[in-house]
């Protein structure tokens, strides 16, 4: 087991003007889940991949524990990429098809036994060591399959869009259980997705690219309730932030007459306008006509909590990643009284629940 | 939903195809055979007109993803099945949707490795699947292709004179890059060593590996095969400036080899004593290319080398080296290959490709005549192989696969 650090790494594809990825810094503790997220080409995947040593690092560092890996072959550095391809063998007992690559790497007999009974009781097979894996359901074999990266311990998991060609109710489960298990073992886990909620449900931190460079790595609480710029704020949650672009009067920003307090020094250094975002569960129905004036086009009912979608004059800023190009205004109301369809309604944020941009540079104003 | 077919080949029978059905309940009146082997998903071969086709079940996104990679990799002139088409918008009667399916050609005359291995197999068999394996990965790796799941299973084997040819058949995990890393490259390596020796200690298991060879030490064998052809194809030699034959000595090992170069750079130090040569651009297929500009013979390489040699006897028994080679290979052609392959009769012509039959034919005169102490005439040896050889051998025109059992891991919970 081991820490994983990312020091100024930086890959830069030869006649790519930018690099792929920009001197990236993270350090990840020992035993740790994180989860790499961005949308498409945002260098998550290089990211890993520099780390198993399939991408030539051109600049910076990484180390695994105190050891530098930086030019090591992928071999020489103790870590495993796991579920890339997951055959079981037919003929083969359990055991065997955990244990058999280990003989590969010259582990003793006596060893392979020991790792292989270690795993299997990790992953509730011990029953099933000397049958064949046709005896055994859809679910076993898939965590033979992974008991045949566990066998290896490595001192790091690598896994690029596990998931990705697994069905929508297979993903859920499956997800839960590798989380699950990655707690149990305790060995540092670096994941790669382009799909927040699994980022958010997975990781014990979630680290975040864009464009080859990274946003924020934090906690998935700490992410979603102080995203650090406007991108993480349209990129992290489902359904997306509202975002849009407000003036700045004495105390605070107006908002259709309705003025949201900011604290003066926060908004010392803005300019006239500033990026106001505010989640649909941080915004409630007003009755005085003050706050945004909201056009109801659909809703959204899920019993306990309605979603409306609706129209406004206010400009919206897109949101990003998969949230891209989502640009209604999105409230949570309460499901038992819903606004109608072709109402219109005036919507104000909670007091505290909103998010501060500077319009210029994207970056959070205050904490 | 619409049922939506992207196909290169657009034919209508596709669509009398049930694909309002999941593929492991489609009716045994559509399959060509079943298949067997190890694969992640349900795979079906299907009868269409005169063609086979195999049918994959996998996710829309995946699905497309491989196709556009298959019609790459034909482009680039890897040997790789032929894609077909992909079939999206499924659902069942009850409109439940159903995956997407990839369709692609069945190539002609190829075995999966489990079908070698049931036959009686000459002793060096692994060590030749090996070969054709590295050759086939070294290819890849040429044109910036990380395939991510190098193994037997997804190979299909052609034999050429003697030995094999590996074709890529799931491009799944596969990658195309401008130039893969060293680290890339070990990994794929890394891959096809633990596959091989899984596949090996399968077939050893089930008692279908009637060879000593270790499993272990066949797997690792990928490794320096492949080590071995990577540096003959793009190590850089350095030597004096007077050895300047060595320059057309590498561009003939690389012939050798089965290689063409298009790019070689040749540098010299600042002095002017020393030259540096590295091959840039190398093109597989040498002999063959050379055959089919001489004859319009589309066949493997080794063949080529076969047939080349063949037809340079030839030219040197009937004097006629210094003619204009595509007269006399036309000439070879219309004496020598055509009157053997004619002379097969219709049921044996599925047995084995023309041109691995004419190599066969060659082989066996040569036993012929080692056996009578004299040369025996082509037609007596062909007349032999006819009556005692080939009606021996298995078909092969068309094997699907053998009897081993399918084992998707990616299945429902339980």
């Amino acid at each position: 087991m081991a820490t994983v650090t990312f020091d100024n790494a930086t890959r830069q594809y030869p006649g790519n003007p930018v690099p792929s990825v920009d001197k990236l810094n993270i350090d990840i503790a020992d035993g740790e889940f994180l989860v790499l997220v961005g949308p498409s080409g945002c260098g998550k995947s290089t990211s890993l991949r520099m780390l198993a040593g399939l991408e030539e690092v051109n600049g910076g560092r990484i180390l695994i524990g105190d050891r530098d890996v930086t030019n090591l072959s992928p071999k020489d550095r103790d870590v495993a990429m796991v579920f890339q391809n997951y055959a079981l063998y037919p003929h083969m007992s359990v055991a065997d098809n955990m244990g058999f690559a280990l003989k590969i790497a010259g582990v003793d007999k006596s060893e392979i036994r020991k790792r292989v009974e270690e795993a299997a009781k990790i992953l509730d097979l011990t029953p099933y060591l000397d049958r064949k894996p046709k005896a055994l359901s859809g679910g076993q074999r898939q965590r033979v399959a992974m008991g045949r990266a566990i066998v290896r311990s490595p001192q790091v998991f690598l896994m690029d869009e596990p998931l990705s060609n697994l069905d929508a109710k297979l993903r859920v489960q499956t997800r839960t259980q590798i989380a699950s298990l990655q707690r149990r073992l305790g060995v540092t886990t670096v994941y790669v997705t382009h799909d927040q909620v699994e980022a958010m449900t997975m990781g014990d931190r979630v680290a975040v690219l864009k464009d080859g460079i990274l946003q924020q790595c934090d906690s998935p609480r700490r992410m979603y309730d102080h995203p650090a710029n406007v991108f993480v704020a349209g990129f992290i949650g489902s359904p997306a932030m509202n975002l849009m672009n407000v003036p700045v009067t004495d105390g605070g920003v107006d908002l259709h007459g309705h003025t949201v307090p900011i604290s003066r020094e926060d908004l010392g250094g803005v300019g006239k306008d500033v990026t106001l975002g505010v989640r649909p569960e941080d915004l409630e129905l007003s009755s005085d006509q003050s706050g945004i004036p909201v056009t109801v086009d659909v809703v959204e009912e899920l019993g306990a909590d309605a979603y409306i979608y609706g129209s406004t004059e206010q400009k919206l800023l897109e949101a990003t990643g998969e949230n891209a190009g989502a640009v209604p205004f999105i409230a949570r109301v309460d499901g038992r009284r819903p606004p109608e369809k072709g109402e219109k309604i005036y919507l104000k944020p909670k007091t505290g629940h909103v998010h501060v941009f500077n319009s210029e540079s994207g970056l959070r104003v205050g904490d | 939903m619409t049922l939506e077919i992207t196909t290169a080949r657009p034919e209508s029978a596709l669509l009398d195809l049930p694909w309002s059905t999941p593929l492991e309940e489609w009716p045994e009146s559509y399959l060509a055979a079943l298949p067997r082997g190890i694969s992640r998903h349900v795979v079906r071969f299907v009868k269409l007109g005169p063609r086979v086709l195999a049918v994959k079940e996998i996710k829309d996104d995946i699905a497309d993803r491989e196709y556009a990679m298959l019609r790459n990799l034909r482009r680039l002139d890897v040997p790789s099945v032929e894609p077909f088409g992909v079939v999206h918008g499924r659902t069942t009667a009850d409109g439940e949707p159903l995956d997407a399916c990839l369709i692609t050609r069945h190539l002609q005359f190829s075995l999966p490795y489990r079908a070698l291995y049931s036959q009686n197999l000459r002793p060096d068999t692994a060590v030749r699947l090996m070969d054709a394996l590295a050759l086939l990965l070294v290819r890849l790796h040429l044109e910036g292709f990380w395939w991510g799941d190098v193994s037997l299973s997804n190979t299909l084997f052609r034999r050429d004179a003697g030995s094999f040819a590996a074709y890529l058949v799931d491009a799944e995990t596969g990658e195309l890059h401008a130039r893969l890393s060293d680290g890339q490259r070990e990994h794929d390596l890394d891959i096809a060593q633990v596959n091989i020796a899984g596949e090996l200690m399968d077939l050893d298991a089930g008692g279908f590996l009637e060879e000593a060879a270790d499993p272990f030490e066949v797997a690792a064998s990928i490794i320096e095969r492949y080590h071995t052809l990577w540096d003959a194809l793009t190590g850089t030699e350095r030597f004096e400036v007077g050895d300047r034959w060595r320059v057309d000595e590498r561009i003939r090992r690389l012939n050798e080899l089965g290689f063409d170069v298009d790019e070689l750079s040749i540098t010299t130090d600042i002095g002017g004593t020393e030259i540096v040569i590295t091959p840039k651009v190398v093109d597989a297929g040498h002999h063959s290319r050379r055959l089919l500009r001489l004859t319009g013979l589309d066949v493997g390489e080794n063949q080529a080398r076969r047939l080349l040699n063949d037809l340079d006897a030839y030219a040197a028994a009937t004097d006629r080296q210094g003619e204009d080679e595509e007269i006399v290979a036309h000439d070879w052609l219309s004496r020598c290959y055509e009157p053997v392959v004619r002379a097969v009769p219709r049921d044996l012509k599925t047995r084995l490709e023309p041109a691995e039959i004419f190599h066969e034919v060659l082989e066996h005169r040569w036993y012929m005549s080692e056996k009578a102490g004299h040369d025996t005439p082509i037609e007596d040896a062909l007349q032999d192989y006819l009556a005692t050889v080939l009606p021996a051998k298995p078909e092969e025109k068309a094997v699907l696969g053998v009897d081993t059992e399918e084992m998707p891991v990616i299945s429902r919970f339980d």
